[in-house]
């Protein structure tokens, strides 16, 4: 292949950009039995395109980062920016897809997709709706499902279903909260190489919540390990090397990946950590002072 | 599964038991059924026949032996046989079929459930979408909840200065307060996940209403819909009987008057029947609305 100055330079220019920047992010929760600091000081530049995950035990405040990166939660301190703009409150330029699909089940799957098209595209004439509702159907291979309600489908299909509705409103961000969480072995790894498939299409900038370290090293360029909370932050960011377009049985014979996995799981289940949430656990047996202050 | 409960729960919907039941046996034992072998129709109509034969025999009995004033079943149907053959004659404005009555009953018992569904069911939206209007008027909501309906009676009656607003009147006060209370819960009870889609989306105010609020709540209203017309026909009677006019309540209370108990045990017969439709007719459409089950 000839070789083309451009595309290096554009190449440069996108890891330069600092495209989505999570910045001195703390959130800090104020309940009846007194103060609870959820996440601080969490810093975080993701490039244009890259996908990125969070990896953490459960309650280490991941899910909450990312709703406040879809502005569905404010912080307490700190600000999201997202192509050099302040982030004010959710907004479909961050497409969402939840653990739980969060599909309407008193619409059809095409109705889903429809109601966030015509929300986001009111330009659209009816008739580029209805066909950008078809497309992105397609794309997750649920075309024949269009006119079924959410309760007739399995898990996976749902959640392929929240992944088109997501991508159906061109999102610059998707946000994906640990979204095969609740899913079979089986389903969860079609569905990773089908969002690995679409991603690699798309190139849409990714941020994913995840415990699951394989799925993070399948999909991610990086991976970014948050600490234990309270006052939870980003202990430890992973680049994942492997090239792509990345193939999960590949991936698994890669000389890398068992050493990449274990840097991962060293951090979760490491001695310094396994000490530091065991000491947590003592203290928090001593008394509540640790966890809450009073008002 | 669920529709098995359904019928459990609002068990005596003949019409929509019996189409099932062929369903299930040119199917042989469908997923639906847990039971294989089931005895075909005995527990849906041997034996509620059967029960109905047995309260029939008491009542005979009863007739018979402790109260020979109250008419047995026989003495029942010979008596009314004229109210029961031709229930919509017209013999002047004291003198009405048994069908007129029912149909004075169910206009009063319409336009105060209209009314009530009317003016519920948006303070019910209200009430659960904003907490601070709740907090404002729960307690008013609490205090006026438990009040007997006919306690209302005098002061429709001295409001409206006519009967038959105030028997409306009633109807609608008691009516309205399962409407508001449903209707609020089903806000209160909408997934935070369908908010946030809604928000991420930038929903119109129309739109976050028409596709989400309300399909989330209709199957709520329609529970206290269903509640609603119970206690309105519930308290028709009740009220008619002091309010007077044409009315299966006042007719009730005018057969007493005549010492016709067998009009009488007709006419509760019938309370009972209308009731029982009402209250079905209710749960079937709120069915249609219910995302759960549909």
């Amino acid at each position: 292949m000839k070789y083309d100055e451009s595309i290096d330079r554009d190449l440069i220019k996108r890891i330069e950009t600092n495209y989505l920047e999570i910045s001195q992010v703390s959130k800090t929760f104020e309940g009846a039995n007194g103060v609870y600091p959820a996440l601080r000081g969490i810093d975080l530049k993701i490039r244009k395109g890259e996908f990125v995950t969070l990896i953490g035990h459960s309650g280490c405040g991941k899910s909450t980062l990312l709703s406040i990166v879809a502005g569905l939660v404010a912080p307490s301190q700190g600000v999201i920016i997202l192509e050099g703009k302040e982030i004010d409150g959710p907004g479909p330029d961050r497409g969402v897809v939840f653990q739980n699909h969060a599909l309407l089940p008193w619409l059809t799957c095409a109705e889903n997709i429809a109601l966030a098209v015509e929300a986001v595209f009111p330009q659209m004439s009816r008739s580029e709706q209805k066909e950008r509702v078809a497309h992105f159907l397609e794309m997750v291979g649920l075309t024949d499902a269009a006119r079924k309600r959410p309760a007739e489908l399995s898990g996976g299909m749902r959640q392929r279903v929240g992944i088109a509705r997501a991508l159906a409103i061109r999102p610059k961000v998707l946000l994906l909260d640990e979204p095969f969480g609740a899913l079979d072995a089986l389903t969860r790894g079609n569905l990773q190489d089908e969002l690995l498939r679409i991603w690699e299409k798309f190139g849409t900038t990714v941020l994913m919540v995840t415990h699951d370290v394989d799925e993070a090293l399948l999909l991610s360029d990086r991976v970014v390990m948050m600490t234990q909370g309270p006052g939870a932050t980003i202990g430890r960011i992973v680049p994942i090397p492997f090239r792509r377009p990345r193939s999960r049985i590949e991936l698994v014979r890669q000389s890398g990946y068992q050493h990449w996995k274990g840097e991962i799981l060293e951090f979760l289940y490491g001695k310094g950590e396994m000490k530091r949430r065991s000491d947590r656990a003592d203290a928090s047996v001593k008394g509540p002072a640790l966890v809450t202050m009073p008002q | 599964m669920e529709k098995v409960e359904m019928e459990v729960m609002y068990g005596g919907e003949v019409e929509e038991t019996i189409p099932r039941r062929e369903e299930e046996t040119e199917e042989g034992p469908g997923p639906k059924s847990r039971r294989p072998f089931r005895l075909p129709r005995l527990d849906r109509l041997i034996l509620p026949l059967l029960v109905l034969l047995v309260a029939l025999g008491i009542w005979e009995t009863v007739h018979q032996t402790v109260a020979p004033m109250l008419p047995g079943p026989v003495q029942t149907v010979a008596k009314s046989w004229d109210l029961i053959r031709d229930p919509f004659f017209d013999r002047g404005p004291n003198n009405k079929g048994l069908g007129w009555q029912l149909l004075y009953s169910l206009r009063r018992v319409a336009v105060g459930f209209s009314l009530a569904a009317a003016v519920g069911i948006p303070i019910g939206f209200l009430i659960g979408a904003a907490p601070t209007f709740h907090r404002a008027v729960n307690p008013l909501i609490q205090i006026l909840r438990p009040i007997s309906p006919l306690a209302w009676l005098p002061i429709g009656l001295a409001t409206f200065k006519a009967a038959n607003p105030a028997a409306t009147f009633v109807i609608f006060i008691t009516a309205i307060w399962p409407i508001i209370l449903n209707t609020a819960f089903g806000v209160q009870k909408i997934p935070n996940d369908y908010i946030a889609v809604a928000r991420i989306l930038k929903l119109s105010s129309w739109r976050r209403f028409t596709k989400i609020l309300l399909p989330a709540t209709l199957p709520y209203t329609f529970t206290g819909l269903r509640i609603s017309v119970g206690i309105a026909w519930l308290v028709i009677v009740a009220a008619e009987m002091l309010t007077g006019g044409i009315g299966i309540g006042f007719f009730v209370w005018d057969e007493w008057n005549n010492l016709s108990l067998e009009h009488i045990i007709l006419a509760i017969f019938v309370i009972g029947v209308v009731g029982l439709i009402l209250d079905s007719a209710m749960g079937r459409l709120g069915r249609r609305f219910d995302y759960e089950i549909r």
